[in-house]
Order: structure tokens, then sequence, then C-alpha cells
């Protein structure tokens, strides 16, 4: 998800960037050059303080952060919180995170043009922003008490929220913050020397929502309860595109505490007094579904016209599109013998699966809609919700919650299960609260899944045993395609990673395209998105590739890495194998992977054993480069949760749909990784002195390969799908 | 229809469908939503609480069959408890969705164990799904509180009248948030 969002917002040729950046200074000030028909105009009813769109500061000198971003986990909070404190100076034992209001205008992601949590892009496009926010709002009450004071500004200090001149002068921030919020913001404050940091990249940065995440206090969507609210279920079609034929109510409105049964545009609504209720007169309900233009192949079917098109014997007329091209494609076309490699890999559908199954609750009184939800994009559920409504985006106000999870889930172009909540809450009318809830079957049968793909690659080998010519073809679905994140080009979510891999930089002939067919399943970002599947693709390749040309992996990496310039490659692969150690315990196999996304680069050495034929990990040593690392135990806290969620993956995870109805509905039959298969994590971070990337997606799609390649250490054996649990040898 | 239960040594009546899932009753009916709805069908353990010290899955526990039995959800334990603590100072939750089940199935294995082995926390927490990823942490989490010796607080078949005092005696005993 790293295109931008311009098209949506009709700004195409505009730089997002320069502007939402500008705004941060101090609230307002530079919000200019928007005409009536900017979206982003709409939503504008925040109140802005003294100090900007991002600090408060109280009366008693606790300072208050403001997240444009939404908590899932990530631990960003944290992040975004530490940087300001940084350049603050602030007691970070009295800084606290409140969640921002929806308004694209003060709090668009910088990376995206819209206000919507994704990318892994959090901290990076925020680094500069709230640098500045808080410098600035330092720069303030530095001021207020230069002229308190009256002595110089340039002998103040600050040190934790208090303010001290030689003179023996101190103050607090509480005792100066109305003089501060006075002052004219600084339009360009200075920014500390990194040198100089004394909060970011310590382990004094932690989160701030563990206590209420540990005592039940923490409020999240399906907790959210609001007099006079009603509860409501949606019996969805059981296949993708299908619509109601009919419907027959009388039963479930008899169960005690339903109060309506309708249809909606998604299904069948019950609306009840509570979620039990609900979900019994939904249990009651009686629904014919017209399946004329659902998708009704087998998942299986799919894959295999995926796997005919990627062998080249799919139809002719397909659309192909080059994403890497050089030197003569011929020449590996026609390759064959010993030096040559050829392997097909397919991977299943995923489901997200967050903890929380996706729920929402909206009130809609006229015009005017309130929802009080874990939005993960804002703006998109802003113009979902006003386009349903029919109103202007501007006056959909959102309460972001914490969510239970998401892993991109709670992001997406038709805002499904927010949608569906404004559509009864519409329907219920007067403001009346209704809150959705989704059980986990509704969860898991909605699709948005990650797509199944299928990779074919043939690659020859120069004479020294490093690749001479590789083609590579990639067959999914589009997530971006028909979208307003769709812009020219091949969908980027479908080969990030695969482009742009230092592998193919270091190969003089290379013939890269991939195909997109329409299949009626709805897809989306899954947790590292396009690299879920390119990291294993190049990363087990390689693998397979050295042990041809008869070489140790890690060697043949180097060795591609040193050709291709890869220099961030180089040293966290070196960084991780320097942790690991020189051999793994008895009886374990390692394997090694390497990948770039979001910035960031990833090297893992896994320690694996089969146990009952089944991979058992056990010790995975983790190095990245992430930029400057502004929270370190919430980067490993990310490489450990990154790594389980994607050897859950790796080990179990596969939807199928047979006829085109989801064959699983919950955690029996999509199992996920539990205690007794989680793996330990090491986390070591690689010293840099450049701007933030990515930490929430880059730790997910490198186990898989790097357990890949322990197999192939272990019995010489390649995987060519996953799970693993689903080989056929 | 009336049904009376004892929930965090309280008395409280609710007016719900005897088969009615505890877990609604507690979060629609009595407002205690720190027990999570996760999957309805006890695979997950976001629901976790304990009747009479032991660790169930209230999404599936019909209310009947429940009165006279000591009903403790993740409120009961204070904010104080010792693994309450060990996940702060840990900064064990990420999304924090299924941590209350979590720390209930934790606080049931501690109660009987203070010294959990990694197979005896296999086999107590491989019920609570994770899917953050946090589970090294929790384990870490566990044998930190389970060791402080304050594994007594919430024991299993204790009168309920105990645990307030256990976890009054228990508070401050360890520093809560001091970093790794």
């Amino acid at each position: 998800m790293n295109a931008p969002f311009n098209k949506l917002l009709g700004q195409d040729g505009v730089n997002r960037r320069d502007v939402v950046v500008g705004s941060a200074l101090v609230g307002g000030a530079l919000l200019v050059g928007c005409s009536p028909a900017d979206i982003m105009s709409a939503g504008s009813k925040v109140e802005v303080g003294a100090f900007g769109p991002f600090v408060k500061v109280g009366p008693d000198g606790g300072v208050t952060v403001i997240s444009k971003h939404i908590e899932f986990g990530q631990g960003n909070h944290a992040g975004l919180a530490a940087i300001v404190a940084e350049e603050l100076d602030a007691d970070w034992t009295r800084v606290s995170v409140e969640q921002a209001p929806a308004n694209a205008k003060l709090y668009a992601n910088g990376s995206l043009g819209a206000q919507l949590t994704g990318g892994s892009s959090a901290i990076s496009n925020s680094w500069t922003q709230l640098r500045k926010a808080g410098a600035a709002t330092r720069a303030m009450f530095v001021q207020a008490a230069a002229a308190k004071w009256n002595v110089p500004a340039a002998e103040i200090t600050v040190k934790d929220s208090v303010l001290s001149h030689k003179s023996g002068k101190t103050a607090g921030f509480g005792d100066l913050v109305a003089d501060a919020a006075k002052i004219t913001p600084p339009a360009d404050p200075a920014l500390k020397d990194p040198k100089a940091f004394t909060l970011i990249g310590t382990d004094r940065v932690r989160r701030k929502d563990a206590q209420a995440k540990s005592d039940g206090t923490a409020r999240f969507t399906q907790d959210v309860h609001l007099p006079n609210m009603l509860t409501a279920m949606v019996a969805h079609a059981p296949r993708f595109g299908g619509t109601v034929k009919s419907f027959d109510a009388a039963e479930a409105k008899k169960v005690p505490g339903v109060v309506e049964v309708y249809e909606i545009p998604t299904g069948i609504a019950v609306v009840a007094e509570t979620t039990y209720a609900a979900r019994m007169g939904r249990e009651a309900l009686k629904v014919e579904w017209n399946e004329e233009k659902a998708e009704k192949r087998s998942s299986s079917t799919i894959l295999a016209a995926f796997r005919e098109l990627a062998t080249g014997k799919g139809p002719a007329d397909q659309k192909w599109e080059a994403f890497d091209s050089k030197g003569d494609a011929a020449v590996i076309a026609g390759a064959k013998g010993a030096k040559v490699f050829e392997a097909t890999y397919e991977f299943p559908y995923l489901a997200h699966a967050a903890m929380e199954p996706m729920n929402c609750v909206a009130m809609v009184d006229g015009s005017k809609v309130k929802m009080v939800f874990g939005s993960q994009g804002q703006t998109l559920d802003q113009l979902n919700a006003a386009k349903i409504v029919g109103t202007l985006p501007g006056s959909v106000e959102i309460e972001t919650l914490f969510a239970g999870g998401s892993f991109g889930r709670r992001a997406n172009f038709t805002s499904d299960y927010a949608s569906e909540c404004v559509q009864i809450a519409k329907r219920v009318g007067k403001g009346r609260p209704v809150k959705l809830v989704w059980t986990r079957e509704d969860d898991m049968r909605a699709g948005f899944f990650r797509p199944q793909v299928v990779h074919a690659v043939k690659i020859s080998l120069d004479k020294d045993g490093y690749p001479a010519a590789w083609r590579h073809r990639i067959v999914s679905q589009s997530i971006m395609k028909g979208s307003p994140m769709g812009g020219k080009g091949p969908d980027q979510t479908a080969i990030e990673g695969t482009a742009g891999s230092p592998y193919l930089k270091a190969t003089p002939i290379v013939d890269a395209q991939v195909a997109l067919p329409d299949v009626g399943v709805p897809v989306l970002w899954w947790r590292s998105v396009g690299a879920t599947h390119t990291a294993f693709v190049m990363e087990h390749t390689i693998d397979q590739l050295a042990r041809k040309a008869g070489k140790d992996p890690v060697d043949y990496r180097r060795a591609l890495y040193a050709k291709a310039g890869a220099d961030r490659h180089l040293a966290t692969l070196n960084l991780a194998l320097e942790k690991a150690g020189p051999a793994p315990a008895a009886g374990w196999s390692r394997g090694v992977a390497v990948h770039e996304s979001f910035g960031s680069v990833v090297a893992q050495v896994a320690e694996v054993k089969l146990v009952d034929g089944a991979p058992k990990v056990g010790r995975v040593v983790t190095a990245i480069d992430c930029g400057v690392a502004v929270s370190p135990d919430q980067i490993a806290a990310q490489m450990e949760g990154g790594t389980c969620y994607g050897l859950s993956a790796a080990l179990f995870g596969e939807i199928t749909l047979t006829d085109g109805a989801v064959d699983q509905g919950n955690f029996d039959g999509y199992r996920v990784l539990r205690m007794n298969e989680a793996p330990t994590v090491e986390t070591y971070i690689v010293a840099s002195g450049n701007p933030p990337s990515g930490v929430g997606e880059p730790g997910t799609p490198v186990i898989g390969p790097a357990v890949a390649n322990a197999l192939l250490a272990l019995n010489a054996k390649s995987t060519q799908r996953l799970p693993f649990t689903t080989q056929t040898a | 229809m009336a049904a009376t239960l004892d929930i965090n040594g309280k008395t409280v009546t609710v007016n719900a469908d005897p088969a009615t899932p505890l877990l609604w009753v507690l979060r629609d009916e009595v407002g205690l939503t720190g027990a999570k709805f996760g999957c309805g069908v006890a695979q997950c353990g976001a629901c976790t609480v304990h009747v009479d010290g032991q660790p169930i899955r209230s999404c599936v526990t019909p209310i009947e069959g429940l009165s006279g039995v000591k009903i403790t959800t993740i409120e009961g334990l204070g904010g104080a408890h010792p693994l309450q603590q060990a996940w702060v100072k840990h900064d064990v939750p990420q999304c924090g969705y299924c941590q209350s089940g979590q720390i209930m199935s934790a606080a049931a294995l501690i109660a009987q164990n203070t010294a959990p082995s990694d197979e005896d926390i296999d086999n107590a927490m491989s019920g609570n799904i994770c899917r953050c990823g946090t589970y090294q942490r929790i384990r870490a989490a566990i044998k930190d509180a389970a060791s402080g010796g304050l594994g007594t607080v919430a024991a299993a078949g204790k009168p309920h009248a105990d645990i307030d005092e256990a976890i009054a005696a228990a508070s401050g005993a360890t520093a809560r948030g001091t970093g790794r």
C-alpha cells in the first residue's frame, strides 16, 4: 500500500506530503490553497490548540500527544509520543496519548495522502512532522520563560518538562503553559542533533497502554455500550457476489429482544437489544439467495488456472505486464541443461483473523453521522459513510478506538463492515446508536483475503554459478485494480519484493512479468502485502540456486549483494549471523532469509527440526535495519509478533473455497499459531542514522523462507507450496 | 428470566435466558467487558474467566448451572495482580484484545504452580490464541510473576473473600513498569 491516494482525493499532481507535513507545525497556519471541492477541506471541525494539532499541554504540565494513527498492536503510540517528548524535552512519565479525530486536513498520512494507518508508515511519515511539533512547542515555552525572567532564550535549558536558567530560576511546563500558549509558534524550529537524543532509542520508550490492556479497561469497539444502543448482526450470502432473493423473518422476529429485521445491500440485518438476541434472531431467519452472478469456482480451480498462466499454458489473450526487463529475454526462454533451474510456487488465500472480529458502532441523524470504532482508514470510512447517507465526508465524525488487531483488514476501499453498520444506523435513524457485531464465522467468510498467488521462475546460472538470466512470472489477483489507489503500471502490491530485489539487480538478463486475472473473491493487503509471497519465492529460490551451484547459501547471498550494491542487506545479514553464533544446537537445522519491505531490511536465522514430520521452529535470530530505532523494545515486539504471524501462515494458514463457498469458519478450521508452537525470537537492531522506516510488517515475510531453507538443508527437499502442512512431495 | 450470580465477590441478579452464554451476560447485562468475544466456540480463550478458580470459556458456558459458584473476571483481579504487574513490566500486550483471557488462564496456572516449566505453560496456555504473537513475553511474564512467590493469589477453590485480601497483600510486592 505504498501508492498515493491522489486520485481518490482529486489531487493529481499536488505534492500532498508537503502540504501535510507543513500543516503539522502549528495547527492551521499552513492550511492554505484548498479549493472548496477539495475533500481535505471537509471534516475540519477540530479545535486546534495553541500548540498545534499534535500537542496539548495541560495546566498541570502533563503533555498529551495526539496520534493520527490507530493503535492496534503495533506500538506506534509509544513511538509517536516519544518523538514529540524527545524534541520537547518532556518528562516521559507524564506524557499520554490521545487518538486524533477524523480529519484528513490535519491528520493525513504523509506517505498515503489520506488519514490511514498502513504501509508500516506511522513512525516514518510522522518523524519530521512530530519532531517539529515537539520542537516548536519547546521553543514556545523557552520564549515564554525568557520573557518572564528577562533572560536570553539561548541561556534556558529544558529537561523533564522543567525549564531552568543559570540564575537558578526554574519553572515547570504547567507554570508557563498560559504564557507559552500566547507565543507565535516558530515556522521552522531547530531540531536536535540525533546524537543528543536522550529518550529515542532507549528502553525507556514503553507502551502507554500496557496497564489498560492488562486489567480489562482498554476500550475496543466490542466494548462500546451507549444509552439506547441496538446490536445488529447480518446474514450474508454464502458466496461472493450473491444477493438476497427473498427472506422470511417471522421466526426471527419471535425471538425475545429482536427489534427489527430488514434487507440492506449486503444481506439481511437482524437488529436487537442484545448481542445474544441478534444472534438467535439471525439463526431463526430464513433467506433465499440469488447466486446467478456469484463466484462459484473452488479455490483449487482458480489456483489451477493461475498455474496454467504462470507456466505458459494459459489463454493467449491474458494481459501480461512487464515489471523488470533487461537483456535478451530469448536467451532464457530457450535455455536448458544442468545450469537451468525451474520452479513453481503456490500460495493460498489467507484470512487476517484478527482477534476482534470486525465490528462498528454508528449513529445517523439526518445528514450527521458519528462512528465509534477501530477505524484504520478514517478518510475512506468518512467517504463511504457519506456516500451511503448522502452527505459530505466532513459531516462524518469518527472516534477511533483501539482495535483488537487488523493486519490490514480494517482498511479497505468499500469500508465493508463499517458501511454495513452505517446502512443499518441510517435505517434506524434519529441518531440511535447501532453496534454491528460480526461473529468469527462472519469475519472469516467475508473475504478480503490475501490473494492466491502462483510464481514460476526459470533461471540459468553463469559459469561461476550465479544467475545469468532470470525469467519470472507472477499470477495473482489485483488488490488495487479499480480502486482509488490504483495507479499506472502493474499493481505494485502483487510484485513488490520481486520487483526491486537485489538478486534481479545482480542478474544481467531479466524478464519479469505479472498477470492479474479477475476473480470474484474480494482480496486485500495482509500484513506485509506482496512480500508475503515474493520474499518466500526470492529467498527460497536463492538457497536452491546456491545448492545447484555448490555454494554456501550465505556466501552466495553475500556475493549477490556485492554485485547489486545491497549494503544494507549485507550488513543486516551479517549482524544476524554474528548473533546467531557458529552453529545451532544439536538436532536443529538452520535456515537463513533476508528481505527488504517498507524501507526496512530484516534478516533471520531460524532453527528448525521435524517433529512427527512437521516443522518445529525454535530459536529465531532476527536483525533489522529500520533506520533510527525510536522504540527498540517495540521494534523487538514487532519482530516477535511479525514472526509469529508469518510463521502461523507458513505452517497452517489456508482459506479454501468449495464451489465458491469458504470452507473455514473458525479457528478449528483455520488453524493459527499457539503458545506451544511459538518460536523464541531474538532481535538485534542495525545502528543507523537514517530516518525511521517500517517495523510493523517487515518482520512477517522472512520466517517462511527461513524455515523452508532450514528444511532444504535438513532433507534436501524444497517447498513448492504453502502452508507447509499441505506439502505434496 | 432472573438469575443470581456471584461475580467478583458481588451478588448480581440478571434478567436473561438461562441458555445465554455467561460471556454475553457479563458484557451486555453486567457491564464487565474485560472478557472478550473472539470465536464463540471455545477455540481462542479470549473469553476466559474463572469458575471456582478454574479457567472456563465463558462464550460456551450457559448461565444456568452457575448459581452458587464463584465467578471471577479480569476485573476481579484488581489491576495490580502479580501477573498484571508482570504484563506491564514486560510490555506484553500489543493489540491487547486477548490479554484478559491470557491473564485469567495464567492466573489459574500460577495459583497451583509457583514454578511452572515451559511444558506447564504450554499446557495451560495453548488454548489462548494471540494473533499479535506475544507468546514469548507471556511466557516470560508468567515465570516472573510465579517466581515472585505470589502464586497464591486467587488460588483455585479458595473462598472468594480471600481473593481481594490476597490481591491486597500481593499489591506492591513487585515494582510495576520498571523496565526491562
